[in-house]
C-alpha cells in the first residue's frame, strides 16, 4: 500500500515544502485542512445558503439569474391548507400526503426497530452457542444497498412469487402485496426493518455489553428475581444507549428513500411516498421541475433534521462525559 | 417473559429461556437470510423454470439430447400415455397443443403426441444463462465498472482528505482550530437529501453533472471520516512527530510516512465505511446521472424493474452480482465492520 502511493506523496511534498518555508509550521495544518474545507464549503455550506435562495424564488429554470424573486410565496403554498391532518384540503396534496406518510412510517418503522433490536440484542448479550454467527446474521443486511433488499423483497412478494405460493399451499387465498396500498406500506416498514435493526442491534449490544459484571453480581447476591435484575438495573444502564438508538433512527427514518422508492416506487398511488421522494420528484423527476417547491420542502425537513441533530450531539456529549 | 430478558442462566441444562432464545435465533436466521438465498437460487434458474407456478425450490434444467439430422439440442420428454408410454423422447417441434417427436433410437420418425401425454425430463442444475445474457444482450461490464471507479476512486480521495484534516485537527495548536471543528460538526446537520437542488446547481456549474465525478467529489469530505481519523490520531504520541522534526523532516513527510502508516487501523475502518456508502449510495447518483451510460448498478438495477413487465430473469442476476463484492468483503471483514459502524453510528 505505501509502495503505491509514495510516488503521489513525493510529488506533493515538494509544493508543501515551499508553502513549509513560507507559512511556517504552525500555520501550515491550514494548507492540511483547505482541502476539506474547500469541499465542505462548496458541497455542504453553500448549497445551505442556495437553499433559501431557490425556496424564495420560482420558475423552472435552475439558474438563479432567470429566476424571479417570489417571497415566501412557495412556503405558502407548500403550507396552504384547510385542514393540515386533512391531505385533500391542501393546494399541494401530495406533500401533505407525503408528510403523513412518513410520521406514519417513522413511527412504526422506529417502534419495531427498537423493540427488535432491543429484544435481538438481549438474546444475543445471553450465554448462547455460536453467538458470532448470529450477530452475523442480524447485522448483514446492513450492508446490502437499498435497491437490492427492495428486490431480493419484491421476488419474494410478487404476484407468482414465494411467498404466495406458500399461502396457498396452506390454504389462503393469494394477495397482491404490492398493489394494496395498506400491504405495500406495512412491508415498506417491514422492510426498511429487516435491512437496519442489525445495526441497531450491534449498537445495544455494545451498550449491554458495558455494564459492568459486579452489577449483576450484587443483584444475584440479593436474590433480585430477573425482571425485577431487568427493570432495576439493566434498562436504566441501557438508557442512554436506548436513547442514542432512538434519536439515530428518528434522523435517519425521516430521510428514507431509497429502499422505498425501489421497492413501491411510491405507489400504488402516493400510498408510500415519502417526503424526501416528493422532494425528489418536484425537484428533478416531474415536469416543470418546481426548484423552489422542492428547495421549500427541503427545508421543512431540515428544520426537523437539525432538531433532532442537536439532540443527538447534546446526548453523545452528555454521555461522553458520562 | 421476565427470565426471558435477562442476562444471565444458571448453570446445568437449559432452561425454559434457552429454548425461547434458540427458537427466537432460528427463526431470525430464517427470516434474515431465506429471502437472499431465495434470490440468489432464483438466479441460477432458467426463464422457463422462472415461470413455474407454484416456485419450486431447487432450479431445475430439461435434459437435452443432441441427434443426427437436428442441429440444435432438442428437449427431453417422456410421454405418459399412449403407445410410447413410458419412453423418453426428443421434441422436435410444438404446434399447438400437438407436440412432434421422435424417439432416440429412430431421430427420422415423426410421431405425434398431445402436449397433455408428456411430461419433461429434468435435473437439478444451476443455469447460468441469465448471467451470460447479462455480458451479451446488457451493458453489465460498463455499470460494474462505474460503480468500481467511482467506489475506489472516491475511497482514496475520501482517506486522503480527511486524514490531511485530522492531522491539523489533532496535531496543530493553531487559532480557529475551535471554529473549525465546529465547522466540522455543522456539516453533520447537512444530510445531503435535504440540499438535493442547490447541489445539483453547484455541481453543475462545475460541468460534473452526467459526470461519474459529479458523484464522487461532493461527499469526499465527510465529518464521520474527519472526527474518526482524528480520534484515532491523538493517540499517537507528540514525541514521535518532535522527534521526526529534528532530523528535519518536513511536516508533509511526517504526514505520510509517520501518522498515516500509524493510523492504519483507523483509516481501514474509514475505508471499509466509504466503500460500502459509494458502492450502495442512490439517491444522488440517480440525480446526478441521467445518461444509462453513466449508470452505476445500482442506478442500473433500480431502470431495470419496469413498471408493469420486469424481466426477472436478468434482474436476479444483476441483483446477484451486484452483491457480491460487499459479501465477500464483508465475509473477510465482518469484525472491522462491526466495530467501525457501531463506532461512528453509520454515518
Amino acid at each position: 500500500m505505501l509502495k503505491l502511493i509514495t510516488p503521489v506523496m513525493q510529488v506533493v511534498e515538494w509544493p508543501m515544502r515551499a508553502l513549509q518555508r513560507v507559512l511556517g509550521p504552525r500555520r501550515l495544518a491550514w494548507a492540511f485542512l483547505a482541502p476539506n474545507l474547500v469541499l465542505f464549503s462548496l458541497f455542504a455550506f453553500l448549497p445551505v445558503i442556495l437553499n433559501f435562495v431557490y425556496s424564495a424564488t420560482g420558475s423552472d429554470h435552475i439558474l438563479l439569474r432567470d429566476r424571479p424573486y417570489v417571497g415566501a410565496q412557495n412556503f405558502a403554498e407548500l403550507l396552504n391548507c384547510q385542514s393540515y391532518t386533512d391531505p385533500n384540503s391542501c393546494r399541494i396534496d401530495v406533500f401533505w400526503r407525503a408528510v403523513w406518510n412518513t410520521v406514519t412510517f417513522v413511527a412504526l418503522q422506529v417502534t419495531f426497530m427498537v423493540v427488535f433490536s432491543l429484544l435481538t440484542a438481549l438474546i444475543l448479550n445471553r450465554k448462547i452457542r455460536a453467538r458470532g454467527f448470529f450477530r452475523a446474521v442480524f447485522f448483514f443486511p446492513v450492508l446490502l444497498s437499498p435497491v437490492v433488499v427492495a428486490l431480493v423483497w419484491k421476488w419474494m412478494l410478487q404476484d407468482q412469487g414465494l411467498l404466495n405460493a406458500t399461502l396457498q399451499n396452506l390454504g389462503f387465498g393469494t394477495v397482491n402485496w404490492l398493489l394494496s396500498p395498506g400491504w405495500a406500506f406495512g412491508w415498506s416498514v417491514f422492510i426498511s426493518v429487516w435491512a437496519h435493526m442489525g445495526f441497531y442491534t450491534l449498537i445495544l449490544l455494545a451498550g449491554l455489553q458495558a455494564i459492568p459484571r459486579d452489577v449483576y453480581e450484587a443483584a444475584a447476591m440479593d436474590a433480585a428475581g430477573p425482571w425485577r435484575v431487568f427493570r432495576r438495573i439493566t434498562l436504566p444502564l441501557l438508557m442512554p444507549t436506548m436513547v442514542v438508538v432512538l434519536v439515530l433512527a428518528l434522523i435517519k427514518g425521516v430521510q428514507t428513500f431509497d429502499e422505498v422508492y425501489a421497492f413501491t416506487g411510491g405507489g400504488p398511488g402516493s400510498a408510500t411516498t415519502l417526503v424526501i421522494q416528493y422532494i425528489y420528484q418536484t425537484g428533478f423527476a416531474g415536469t416543470p421541475r418546481l426548484f423552489g417547491l422542492a428547495s421549500a420542502a427541503s427545508i421543512l425537513v431540515a428544520l426537523v433534521l437539525v432538531g433532532l441533530t442537536a439532540v443527538q450531539l447534546w446526548l453523545t456529549r452528555r454521555n461522553a462525559n458520562g | 417473559m421476565a427470565r426471558f430478558l435477562t442476562r444471565t442462566r444458571g448453570k446445568g441444562g437449559l432452561h425454559w429461556t434457552d429454548w425461547a432464545s434458540y427458537a427466537y435465533l432460528a427463526l431470525g436466521v430464517f427470516v434474515m437470510f431465506a429471502p437472499v438465498l431465495w434470490l440468489v437460487v432464483s438466479s441460477f434458474k432458467t426463464e422457463a423454470e422462472l415461470q413455474h407456478y407454484p416456485p419450486r425450490l431447487l432450479p431445475y434444467i430439461q435434459k437435452t439430447i443432441t441427434l443426427p439430422g437436428h442441429d440444435e439440442p432438442l428437449p427431453v420428454f417422456k410421454v405418459t400415455r399412449g403407445d410410447l408410454a413410458g419412453q423418453q423422447v426428443a421434441q422436435v417441434r410444438r404446434i399447438g397443443l400437438v407436440s412432434q417427436v421422435v424417439r432416440p433410437e429412430d431421430p427420422q420418425t415423426i410421431v405425434k403426441v398431445p402436449i397433455s401425454d408428456r411430461a419433461p425430463v429434468e435435473r437439478v442444475a444451476l443455469a447460468t444463462t441469465n448471467y451470460s445474457k447479462l455480458f451479451a444482450r446488457f451493458d453489465f461490464p460498463r455499470f460494474f465498472w462505474n460503480s468500481l471507479f467511482i467506489t475506489v476512486v472516491a475511497t482514496a480521495i475520501t482517506l486522503l482528505v480527511n486524514a490531511m484534516a485530522a492531522f491539523a485537527l489533532s496535531k496543530y495548536e493553531f487559532r480557529g482550530r475551535g471554529t473549525v471543528m465546529a465547522l466540522v460538526i455543522g456539516t453533520l446537520m447537512i444530510p445531503q437529501t435535504v440540499v438535493l437542488v442547490p447541489l445539483f446547481l453547484v455541481v453543475r456549474d462545475f460541468g460534473m453533472i452526467n459526470s461519474l465525478w459529479g458523484v464522487i467529489i461532493p461527499g469526499a469530505a465527510t465529518p464521520t471520516g474527519v472526527f474518526l481519523l482524528r480520534q484515532y490520531m491523538l493517540t499517537i504520541p507528540d514525541e514521535i512527530l518532535d522527534a521526526a522534526r529534528m532530523d528535519n523532516a518536513s511536516e508533509w513527510k511526517i504526514f505520510w510516512r509517520i501518522i498515516l502508516p500509524l493510523s492504519a487501523p483507523a483509516l481501514a475502518v474509514l475505508a471499509i465505511l466509504s466503500i460500502m456508502w459509494r458502492w450502495n449510495d442512490f439517491l444522488w447518483p440517480l440525480i446526478a446521472l441521467s445518461r444509462s451510460e453513466n449508470y452505476t448498478l445500482q442506478l442500473a438495477l433500480n431502470s431495470f424493474q419496469g413498471e408493469f413487465t420486469t424481466d426477472w430473469a436478468s434482474l436476479l442476476a444483476m441483483t446477484v452480482l451486484t452483491l457480491a463484492p460487499i459479501a465477500a468483503v464483508f465475509a473477510f471483514l465482518q469484525k472491522y465492520i462491526a466495530t467501525g459502524i457501531a463506532s461512528t453510528g453509520g454515518k
